[in-house]
């Protein structure tokens, strides 16, 4: 199958490494392209990166264009735009996807400014549908969900008239689809002149801290509120985080009364966190610290007041002392995992 | 040696305080019931240019914001912080724009001004979150950016180069590149400087005005010493030259298709017991559901 009308992923990859959510993406981009009978394609831009590029094939990939050169090997946003440019221009995909990460929301605006269709940022969800305006039927087009205005509402954007219609994606929204090691796709070399011109800006120190406390980077958070009671207490929250392999929050109200540091602040006037789970214990929920965790995937609250904000929010609501509760917890996840 | 710099700005609703009436039934925000304010990360952007306006005397600070008349509070705020010209493009051919029509909008303002070193913005507008206008003006205008700048490391005003340091998941990277530049700056690396109160004195009064004429160089060198009533430049579409048809919803590829609310998501909780075998139920379904393990 051609790649010409495909879905279209940004393959990205950081020290010739892909990264985790253009690995999502691919999934994702196979889910549409079977309800559209499309192909699968991706565009991967780097060096040294075509064995890289044939572990894809197994997540459903038709074909893959790998653009390789030295220069290439951090990214730059002048050089990548002008790529992607030239790719989407001569393969014609009908959607082009991105991760929505520093790299993919660098890169993503730019093509789509230089060719005047639409981009929504940071979706977190993606289907076809149909769509209709002043009279006009358009049918299979992208609709790209997205929270908007700070996370009060869920918008759903389509840019139906132009294509490729494209959006930045958040990084773990979409699943990692079952890997099929025979799936046949091919990986083709894409030719794209470039000059040093087209290279102003140089990376002169790339520094990836190994953070005593990496909230971003969590998967799971437990975080703690001024409900824990002591900083003694604060063990027990210490523990469920090691237990599930997550990492340590707090509200601003646990940090204030030294509970634990700053670094595991989260909210407004803290870290911003968007983990696959947030475990929120003896924290009320104001909407201070709702602001910087009420996109997690998941949300756990485990609280004596059964009034407390926080449950509006919850996926999960747990009545109860968390000295009580937080034992079970991991009791039953020893247990299982 | 001077640099022309330029920052963008935007007056955004206050998110935190989001009633039910925010949004209008065409899906376009409903700003008049909600409080506007300064967009939190612009204020960095802004310190950021008037910081580097300190250190290379005879530099000129540019501000642009794109809206409604209202906006001009916005500028006013940063005359009293230092600015020293102020622009308001507003028509009302630019309403219902999305990041690109907007971004084509601010390069034409941009370009009535001219001749820039850097242009700075804030990393992303707390209405919106969607960081694109930035990166679409910059391609917009062919110039290169750095998106993401916690703190500029070293500016050469005589080799025209700049150094930033930019935020990337778990860590940073330096970035060195020449001017023209844009900047999106974020929140992390400067403390945006208070009004000050002989400015505040000297721009209260100050007015928008249909101005044709751009870039006033007498108004920059005596703005301090008198009181202006005529500070604030408006532009609209003809002022700032640009073509109607890539302004405002028909220069919008992106269009909204449905609004949700979700400021309550109570009635998807699940209630779970504080006894063994119910937790345990839980940490099965995340579990199964790849939350967890």
């Amino acid at each position: 199958m051609s790649s010409n009308n495909s879905v279209m992923v940004f393959i990205q990859q950081d020290e010739s490494k892909i990264a985790d959510v253009s690995i999502e993406l691919l999934s994702k981009a196979r889910d549409l392209a079977d309800q559209l009978k499309v192909s699968v394609s991706g565009a991967l831009i780097g060096s040294g990166i075509k064995n890289e590029a044939e572990k894809l094939i197994q997540y459903g990939v038709d074909e893959i264009f790998i653009i390789e050169d030295k220069r290439l090997h951090d990214y730059t946003p002048m050089p990548y735009t002008k790529i992607m440019v030239e790719v989407i221009k001569k393969i014609k995909p009908q959607v082009v996807l991105y991760g929505a990460t520093t790299t993919g929301r660098d890169v993503g605006p730019r093509v789509a400014s230089n060719l005047k269709v639409g981009l929504t940022a940071d979706c977190t969800s993606l289907e076809i549908g149909d769509y209709s305006s002043r009279g006009i039927d358009y049918s299979n087009i992208l609709y790209q969900i997205r929270p908007a205005f700070g996370g009060n509402i869920v918008a759903t954007i389509v840019s139906p008239e132009k294509k490729p219609q494209m959006a930045t994606v958040r990084e773990g929204v979409m699943k990692v689809g079952s890997p099929d090691p025979k799936y046949k796709g091919k990986i083709s070399t894409f030719d794209v002149e470039l000059a040093d011109s087209d290279f102003p800006s140089v990376v002169i120190k790339k520094i990836k801290e190994d953070k005593l406390v990496d909230l971003k980077g969590a998967q799971v958070i437990v975080a703690g509120g001024v409900g824990v009671g002591s900083k003694e207490n604060f063990d027990l929250i210490l523990e469920l985080a090691h237990t599930l392999g997550g990492e340590v929050g707090a509200s601003r109200a646990a940090v204030d009364a030294g509970f634990v540091s700053k670094e595991h602040q989260v909210g407004q006037t803290g870290t911003t966190v968007r983990p696959k789970l947030y475990i929120a214990c003896g924290i009320s929920g104001s909407i201070q610290h709702r602001a910087g965790m009420d996109e997690s995937a998941r949300i756990i609250a485990i609280n004596t007041d059964h009034e407390a904000p926080i449950f509006q929010i919850s996926n999960y609501g747990i009545v109860g002392d968390l000295n009580d509760v937080i034992p079970k917890f991991i009791k039953a996840f020893k247990a299982k995992g | 040696m001077g640099l022309n710099l330029i920052v963008l700005v935007k007056q955004v609703p206050d998110t935190q305080n989001v009633g039910g009436d925010a949004m209008k039934e065409d899906g376009t925000v409903n700003r008049a019931v909600l409080p506007a304010i300064f967009n939190p990360e612009d204020l960095h952007a802004l310190e950021a240019a008037l910081e580097v306006k300190d250190a290379n005397p005879g530099s000129k600070v540019h501000v642009i914001t794109m809206g409604p008349p209202s906006a001009v509070q916005v500028l006013k705020d940063s005359l009293y912080r230092g600015a020293d010209f102020v622009a308001l493009i507003s028509d009302r051919k630019f309403a219902g724009a999305d990041t690109l029509a907007t971004s084509y909008a601010l390069k034409c303002a941009i370009e009535k001004i001219g001749n820039y070193d850097i242009v700075f913005c804030g990393r992303q507008a707390i209405d919106g979150d969607t960081a694109q206008v930035g990166p679409q003006t910059a391609e917009k205008l062919g110039i290169n950016q750095i998106t993401n700048v916690s703190v500029i490391e070293k500016i050469d005003p005589k080799k025209k180069e700049i150094e930033a340091r930019r935020s990337i998941e778990g860590g940073y990277e330096i970035i060195r590149a020449p001017f023209p530049i844009l900047l999106t700056v974020t929140d992390e690396g400067y403390t945006p400087r208070p009004p000050s109160v002989i400015r505040v004195m000297t721009y209260k009064n100050a007015s928008a005005e249909m101005t044709d004429s751009g870039y006033d160089e007498s108004y920059i060198d005596s703005s301090i010493d008198r009181i202006s009533d005529t500070a604030i430049n408006l532009w609209d579409i003809n002022a700032i030259g640009a073509a109607v048809e890539s302004c405002g919803l028909a220069g919008s590829p992106t269009k909204v298709k449905k609004i949700e609310s979700i400021i309550l998501k109570s009635e998807d909780i699940k209630m779970v017991e504080n006894t063994e075998d119910s937790i345990s139920g839980m940490v099965h379904e995340l579990i199964s559901d790849h939350t967890l393990g």
